[in-house]
């Protein structure tokens, strides 16, 4: 259950990089599994591993009803968890196998009369889908992410328990508005739940804030979690007429959306490994240190989760952050060491200006150019343009501190930078950013 | 028999079908850059249509997208109201002739409903295409001579694909009609805007991936004044020559992204060797070598580059096995690395250096030509020529030394990434103003073709 995803470089040595800013390849090795630092998740796959096969023993001691529906829908959630994406944000998501497993748990009749199978049976279909996917993935070291592959069958938990009850007791047999009513509030309540359950996961992987990341979920599952929802209904509801064929038939139109969806994921996530590569030019034009960027980028995306800030300005932080010294290409001559923070606060500030009219070239990264542009800035500013944007303020501070720790700092000479720039937090530092650079390195 | 059959139409179905083909419609969009052909996943409801109201009431269903709410004039509404009621009513015939039953199917009606239901949806999506080839045909019958007239058909067909999976829903629209009446569009509909809300997102996306990349490859060359829009020049020619060989477009995009990147290693290059005016020292001559495989290291975790990063490895290599960083010989240089080595050779030919004028195209051509074999893949120089013949050239117009005022003359430049690139190149301050041309300024061709030995 100790998921390290290695994604990304393959060479990056002691620099901090990788998803989220290093904050998942950056889980130190710990003793006992039961002194996890992650208490919630492993609560969370523990109580869904335990549901999932104490329901397929149940349902193997008393038996499968209606067999062969149960496999046809099995086969689907496997594939369909086969087929996960990774989405934006580094979300694993199965469009199909969930589904797949919310059709299964609203399915009423295949046309030839009521189905009762029970809600112990579909979580086990469910588990046994999901499992007989991953094997596959986890056959060639592609191991998903446990704890979102126990959230995906923990959201089949509470549909089905909240449902075929429900449908026995209301007898309904086939597509009817009260029906449909039903399914379509209780996969909206599932999905609700299912976000908060990520963003308290988020929230503790990151250790920002609560509030931050419910929001964070809440806009980054919507559209995927409709799509869902929508179609697990549909499929439910269109088995009525179709039978098992309109199994397959339905699900067609979601692998189109899940394609659409994991063409997004791969271009955002094109983009974000062409500015961290990008990045590197400063550091092979001799400008600045090796891995100051990605360091400088890992240090303030640490701070900013530590003041909550939500994802979309996370990203835009990471931007600011690896292309923060951009300005010195257009130098005649390499900054002695590259460390800014010893160079004259003219030189700065010009170097500052000649990065963020670079990337503000672009067109598109505009808050990320501003952000570049009043790096330097003191505390309270440069003129009337008042107090600079917090991006700016955090990459001043993780910029200062790597600049005068260095690529191999011991833990004395983090403690002395730490002071130091405790000490021109009245002028120069913001003290909210500086204490957050603090727990940050109480955690290294 | 061209008109009909008339009977089995509701007409409360009907209108519903179409008020809500209306709606679908009115919030379409033109999925992917490049084919202005709009296929919406709207075409779902107008498939349904045909299982509900037969091949009539589908093409009544189809014409109501003439009063779809949205800016278009009055020929592109009528093109494609007629559009979508001809193939919504060839479907239909489809449809009826493989045994498919109008009205709302029941529980007896599948699966046997299901195959010609995929017959209409084929024929559907084949008459469509037909009619905006045409329409294609036409309209570039109508501009013929234009530089970049050709028809890309995979673009075409990836559109296609999707949509015949949205119209698959069609099949789901008509099965829960009778249960659950106007829900069951809401619900079918749902996946369909988030479809369309997330590829307007990756539009976005890819244009912003598109500009960064641009912008900061542009930012590394400022330092001389010579190869400003180089790379951009470099992307361009190695795209012509990728799909003169008939790549698929993913694939190159990555060699157009490859080209873009090729140099971007001369940044480890000290600037003093890069701007030496004179004969280099063999560690000065050592230092440049190493561009290739600095470059490489830098963009080697793009990982959606995959084979095109060879490319960047190993564009100076030689097919005679004279060339550089490992001296492959032949087919063993990666094709992406043969195709970017003729372009980038092609670019510094036909701009001006710091020691000579520009050639003109004619002339660099003889040149690659007189090369192939020895240096250049004769294949790649001929797909260039053809590639350049027709859809011509556009040479960077730099003629006057730094400190010239060269603003007016960026505004003469008719290709728009080279007046891109000049504009990014004059707004971007320069501190550093380059003199000579990274390569040997020695005056021969022999020397501007990378054809040093020593």
């Amino acid at each position: 259950m100790m998921t390290q995803r290695q994604e990304g470089p393959r060479s990056s040595g002691p620099v901090l990089s990788g998803p989220e800013g290093g904050a998942l390849s950056h889980q130190r090795p710990r003793g006992p599994i039961w002194r996890t630092s992650r208490p919630v998740s492993a609560v969370l796959v523990a109580a869904v591993g335990g549901g999932a096969l104490a329901a397929l023993v149940w349902t193997a001691a008393t038996g499968f009803v209606e067999p062969y529906v149960a496999l046809s829908f099995c086969l689907v959630i496997a594939i369909g968890e086969l087929a996960r994406i990774t989405l934006p944000g580094y979300r694993e998501a199965a469009p199909i196998a969930s589904a797949g497993a919310i059709s299964y748990a609203f399915l009423l009749t295949l046309g030839a009369g009521p189905l009762h199978h029970s809600a112990w049976q579909v979580v086990a279909v469910v588990a046994l889908g999901v499992a007989l996917g991953e094997l596959p993935h986890i056959a060639v070291g592609r191991g998903p992410r446990v704890e979102d592959v126990a959230r995906r069958v923990f959201v089949a938990v509470l549909l089905a328990v909240a449902f075929r009850p429900l449908a026995e007791q209301l007898g309904l047999s086939g597509p009817s508005v009260t029906a449909t009513l039903l399914m379509a509030a209780l996969a909206m309540l599932a999905w609700l739940a299912d976000a908060l359950v990520a963003a308290v996961l988020r929230a503790e992987r990151l250790r920002t804030r609560l509030g931050v990341a419910v929001r964070d979920e809440l806009r980054a599952q919507f559209a995927m979690g409709a799509a869902i929802g929508s179609s697990g209904v549909l499929i439910a509801l269109a088995c009525t007429v179709t039978g098992l064929a309109g199994l397959l038939v339905f699900t067609a139109p979601l692998l189109v959306s899940q394609m659409a969806f994991r063409r997004h994921a791969e271009v955002r996530r094109t983009y974000l490994e062409t500015v961290r590569a990008l990045s590197r030019v400063t550091e092979v034009g001799g400008y600045v240190e090796n891995g100051h960027s990605r360091r400088v980028s890992h240090l303030s995306h640490g701070i900013a989760c530590e003041l909550g800030l939500a994802e979309a300005e996370l990203l835009e932080l990471e931007y600011a952050a690896l292309m923060h010294d951009i300005g010195q290409l257009s130098l005649r001559e390499p900054i002695a060491g590259g460390a800014t923070v010893l160079a004259s606060p003219r030189e700065q500030r010009r170097i500052a200006e000649l990065g963020s009219a670079i990337i503000r070239e672009t067109g598109v990264l505009d808050n990320v150019a501003e952000m570049v542009r009043r790096q330097c800035e003191p505390l309270a500013g440069d003129g009337d343009e008042g107090v600079p944007p917090l991006g700016s303020r955090i990459i001043k501070v993780a910029n200062a501190f790597d600049d005068l720790v260095g690529e191999n700092g011991d833990e004395e000479r983090r403690a002395a930078v730490l002071e130091r720039l405790r000490m021109d937090t009245d002028s120069e530092y913001d003290p909210r950013v500086v204490d957050a650079l603090a727990s940050v390195l109480a955690r290294f | 028999m061209l008109i009909g059959p008339y009977e089995g139409i509701d007409l409360r179905t009907l209108a519903l079908i179409a008020i809500l083909f209306v709606v679908a419609e009115s919030i379409s969009t033109v999925v992917l850059t490049g084919v202005k052909a709009g296929i919406s996943p709207s075409s779902a409801v107008s498939l349904a249509a045909v299982v509900l109201v037969g091949p009539v009431g589908a093409a009544v269903v189809g014409f109501a997208s003439c009063f779809s709410i949205r800016r278009q004039n009055l020929v592109k509404r009528a093109f494609n109201g007629a559009q979508f009621a001809l193939a919504a009513y060839a479907a239909g015939h489809v449809y009826l002739l493989l045994g498919g039953t109008v009205g709302e199917p029941g529980r007896e009606d599948f699966p046997a409903l299901v195959l010609p239901y995929v017959a209409a949806v084929l024929t559907h999506s084949l008459v469509n295409s037909a009619l905006i080839a045409a329409l294609m045909w036409t309209l570039g019958a109508v501009r013929a001579g234009g530089p970049r007239g050709r028809f890309h058909w995979r673009p075409l067909m990836a559109v296609e694909l999707s949509s015949m999976g949205y119209q698959m829903l069609g099949l789901a629209i008509a099965a829960i009609w009778g249960g659950l009446g106007l829900i069951a569009p809401l619900l079918v509909l749902l996946p369909l805007f988030i479809a369309r809300w997330t590829f307007a997102q990756q539009l976005g996306e890819a244009r912003a991936h598109e500009a960064t990349l641009a912008t900061l490859c542009q930012a590394v060359e400022t330092k001389d004044y010579y190869t400003r829009g180089h790379c951009m020049r470099v992307a361009e020619g190695a795209a012509m020559i990728a799909r003169e060989l008939g790549m698929s477009a993913e694939r190159v995009q990555k060699i157009r992204y490859a080209g873009m990147l090729h140099d971007i290693g001369k940044l480890g290059v000290p600037t003093k060797v890069l701007q030496k005016n004179g004969r280099l020292t063999d560690d000065e001559y050592a230092a440049i070598k190493l561009h290739p495989t600095r470059g490489y290291e830098i963009v080697r975790e793009i990982s959606f580059l995959d084979e095109a990063l060879a490319g960047i490895r190993h564009h100076h290599e030689r097919l005679d096995g004279r060339g550089y960083p490992m001296g492959l010989v032949g087919m063993e240089i990666p094709e992406s690395a043969r195709i970017i080595s003729v372009a980038d050779v092609f670019d510094c030919l036909t701009s001006t250096r710091s020691y000579r004028k520009a050639w003109s195209a004619d002339e660099a051509i003889t040149e690659l030509r007189a090369c192939a074999g020895t240096q250049f893949d004769p294949r790649m120089v001929e797909a260039l020529v053809r590639a350049v013949e027709r859809e011509g050239w556009e040479t960077p117009d730099i003629a006057e030394p730094p400190g010239g005022c060269y603003g007016a003359k960026a505004a003469e430049e008719s290709d728009a990434h080279a007046a891109e690139a000049a504009q990014a190149a004059e707004e971007v301050p320069v501190v550093a103003e380059a003199i000579a041309d990274s390569e040997d300024p020695a005056a021969s061709a022999e020397a501007v073709t990378g054809g040093r030995d020593r």
